[in-house]
């Protein structure tokens, strides 16, 4: 081997090798810093994993706010209300101020995780277009209805989501 | 009938848009010259036409047309006048529209100020321009049309998105547009280079100017939407690693490193096929963020109408110009050979090359970290979101070696350099800068990593800078425009520095229950909130809150932040109150009523976060100001060649 092929191959290694590098610090940091989006009943049925139900998972809740079920004791920063996708529901607790497009009867996806059996969110997003529901969760509650055969009163929601 | 006028216009500029593609093309391909000349004017028809149309659908807004469906979804008799006019970019038809009228402006400045470019090489230049204008504008005819009507028509307007109404939404979109599209001008010299077969260094001179301008307008275009993000939106946060954002952040990394190695072909010959590969990546970039942003495939705080017809229409224009250029690239760019000049280990080579790996490698991040749950979906793993701490953890690995090496760039010699001579100038300022990040970690009351990395990096940058300009001075003291404009966004990086580093690591906030006379304390801050008082406003009713602010016990301000109920859409909006200042920003936005007259209130004090937008705006500067250089304009003739 020539001189100058050798240094183009140790070149050529060490770019390899430096594109590993790159690439596994990359899959790490999207392993560790990835959140799963599920419906309160992928939670409830245990369908979205162990680590979710028992709180070692931040994940995203996605799904509808249950209508008649928010509450804020007065006075208190902490408010509480049920995420719905149809089938199922789950409590959640937050605390801190709601996006201005919080209501109940529309999407809305929250992250946090599990405590006992209340999703405690740390963050909530509600989407600036009151007919706008994010598609994600339009997928999951249509797969959802769908595999239930059931006619979700949500569907039309979905739907326009979808669509729109 | 004034609308349809509007359609026709739009009709004809994309058959003269088809005409400035194919008969330049083929006629530069031939060799017949009146074929080739038919580029300049019919740039100029399709600037006129397009502004026909966009002029008629600012017309049907101030004259509230709501027989225009667009203008009946996004306009109201009450909507002031100014957001009126601003209004026709408010959705996606219009800003389409903006977008395709961008593009007619690049494509006759590219027809006015190429005069000195040889026939062949400008007929091609206008011809790719003239493909992505048609591209664009069959686009806005076929699946978005802005003037469809609406029969009948509607009595009252729906609202323009009470987000959008204000100032800096209102610049915002076209400065990002003035970005996104003028990179098409690198484009298409990449394109118009591969089909000729060579690259001259003469032409590559002619489009740096174009590059940097582009570039300087996207600066500006995204530090507005992070200032507007920042004020309006009322979480206080400044950079969200939002899908949307990333999609304008991507071709402003791969611009930034266009640049560098556009420098290095210039002067030195080297890194040609290179340049063109970027040039074309920076572009594709800017065609992907529109598609991301128009198909609604990601979640996003910004969400377009989603419509899967645009997303296909959109996905098969990108696959056509990225897949097509990419061909050409491997066709041609082989036999264009790269005969630059040999550099050694030790060379502004080397540095202006490891510039160009590591933002091209955080561009490569974002780009992985952004379309990853697109690909996890398609893949059937679930519906995922990328986390912010990813980006944040990723962005920081690979800038933190880019601002050490910064301060070399400048001082250091092409082709051969002996190390010892640019670590000997820069030695007193690394010393310097350590000191001042010590002094920084041990002073600061929070966050000590975050506020010395800030000052470290600060010091470093600005301090190697201005040694350059230390040392220019002692040999002849002339600035080109272009070293001018290079110390400016280099100043530019280092102001920044301050900026997002001081306030992550120095940032105060509390969210809080408060009753009237109730006051919250943070850092030397007292804000006590005296209440609520509803306020009328021209289209909208307020919950308009008084916080008054102490340091220590002197009253410094009194604060209005608001709570809006947008009379047409009933949608409701905070409005942040702000107290700006060079070290400081107070921030407090109104959350809900609580009862009892208590309200949730949001506090922040953030330091030297206007820092950030700073450096940005120094950033832009210098890009504009590096295209003033003259060395750009000047005839192409053979002797320019030999001046550097």
């Amino acid at each position: 081997m020539n001189p100058t092929r050798r240094r183009r191959l140790i070149w050529i290694l060490a770019l390899v090798a430096a594109a590993g590098i790159a690439a596994t610090l990359v899959a790490m940091a999207l392993q560790r810093n990835v959140a799963y989006l599920y419906t309160p009943n992928e939670v409830l049925t245990g369908e979205a994993g162990p680590q979710v139900g028992d709180g070692t998972a931040r994940f995203r809740l996605g799904g509808m706010v249950a209508k008649d079920s928010f509450e804020r004791p007065s006075g208190s920063m902490e408010a509480r209300f049920r995420v719905t996708d149809g089938d199922a529901e789950l409590p959640v607790s937050y605390t801190g101020i709601l996006p201005d497009l919080f209501r109940e009867n529309q999407a809305v996806v929250a992250t946090g995780r599990m405590q006992g059996d209340v999703f405690v969110a740390e963050e909530l997003l509600a989407k600036h277009d009151e007919t706008y529901m994010p598609k994600e969760v339009a997928d999951k509650m249509g797969q959802a209805h769908r595999k239930h055969d059931v006619d979700a009163p949500a569907s039309d929601a979905a739907k326009e989501g979808a669509s729109y | 009938m004034l609308p349809e006028l509007g359609q026709v216009a739009l009709v004809l500029a994309l058959l003269v848009a088809l005409l400035q593609a194919v008969l330049p093309l083929v006629g530069a391909h031939r060799g017949v010259a009146p074929w080739m000349a038919v580029a300049r004017p019919a740039a100029y028809a399709q600037l006129a036409l397009v502004a026909i149309a966009y002029g008629l659908l600012t017309h049907a807004f101030i004259t509230q047309d709501f027989s225009v469906g667009y203008v009946a979804q996004h306009s109201n008799t009450l909507l002031p006048m100014v957001y009126r006019i601003t209004a026709v970019w408010g959705s996606h038809e219009g800003s389409l529209l903006l977008w395709t009228l961008v593009i007619a402006l690049w494509t006759a400045a590219v027809a006015r100020f190429s005069r000195s470019l040889p026939a062949t090489v400008i007929a091609r230049v206008l011809g790719v321009m003239g493909v992505v204008a048609a591209g664009f504008l069959a686009f806005l005819i076929f699946t978005s049309n802005p003037f469809a009507r609406l029969l009948p028509a509607a009595i009252e307007g729906r609202d323009l998105n009470p987000l959008l109404q204000d100032p800096g939404m209102i610049i915002h979109p076209p400065m990002l547009y003035f970005g996104y599209v003028g990179f098409a001008v690198s484009f298409a010299f990449a394109i118009a280079a591969l089909l000729d077969g060579r690259i001259d260094a003469r032409w590559l001179r002619w489009t740096r100017p174009w590059t940097n301008i582009a570039w300087a307008f996207l600066t500006l275009g995204i530090a507005l939407g992070s200032w507007w993000a920042y004020y309006e939106l009322g979480w206080g946060g400044w950079w969200f690693w939002d899908p949307v954002e990333n999609a304008s952040f991507m071709p402003w990394l791969a611009g930034a490193a266009l640049i560098h190695s556009q420098a290095v072909t210039e002067k030195r010959g080297s890194f040609r096929s290179w340049t063109l590969l970027l040039a074309i990546a920076t572009f594709s970039l800017s065609l992907l963020g529109a598609f991301l942003v128009r198909s609604g495939v990601l979640t996003s705080v910004h969400s377009f109408a989603a419509d899967p017809s645009r997303g296909l229409f959109i996905l098969v224009f990108l696959g056509l110009v990225i897949g097509g250029s990419l061909l050409l690239y491997a066709l041609r760019a082989p036999s264009t050979l790269d005969d630059g000049k040999p550099f050694s280990p030790a060379s502004r080579e080397t540095l202006l090359l490891a510039n160009n790996l590591l933002l091209v490698t955080a561009c490569a991040m974002v780009l992985i970290g952004t379309l990853y749950p697109l690909l996890a979906d398609a893949l059937g793993l679930g519906k995922i979101s990328v986390g912010p701490p990813y980006f944040a953890l990723m962005f920081i690995l690979l800038m933190a070696p880019l601002v050490l090496l910064v301060p070399f760039g400048a001082l250091t010699r092409w082709q051969r350099e002996q190390a010892s001579r640019p670590l000997a100038m820069l030695a007193p300022w690394l010393v310097v800068a350590l000191i001042a990040g010590a002094a920084a970690f041990f002073l600061a009351p929070q966050g000590p990593w975050k506020v010395a990395a800030g000052i470290f990096g600060a010091v470093w940058v600005a301090g190697g800078t201005l040694r350059f300009v230390w040392s220019r001075l002692r040999a002849n003291g002339r600035f080109t425009p272009e070293m001018a404009g290079m110390i400016l966004a280099h100043l530019g990086i280092a102001v920044f520095l301050v900026g997002a580093l001081l306030t992550e690591g120095l940032n105060r906030q509390r969210e809080v229950a408060v009753a009237p006379g109730n006051q919250v304390t943070l850092g030397d801050y007292r804000f006590r909130f005296d209440g609520v008082e509803k306020v009328q406003g021209p289209n909208f009713l307020a919950d308009r809150g008084t916080v008054t602010v102490f340091d220590g016990e002197q009253r410094i301000a009194v604060m209005h932040p608001e709570k809006r109920a947008y009379a047409a859409g009933g949608q409701v909006m905070t409005e942040a109150a702000l107290i700006p200042g060079v070290t400081r920003d107070l921030y407090v936005a109104l959350g809900e009523p609580l009862g009892d007259g208590a309200w949730a209130l949001r506090v922040h004090v953030k330091p030297f976060v206007r820092w950030i937008w700073a450096g940005a705006l120094l950033m832009m500067l210098g890009g504009f100001v590096t295209a003033t250089d003259r060395r750009f304009r000047k005839p192409l003739t053979p002797a320019t060649e030999s001046t550097r």
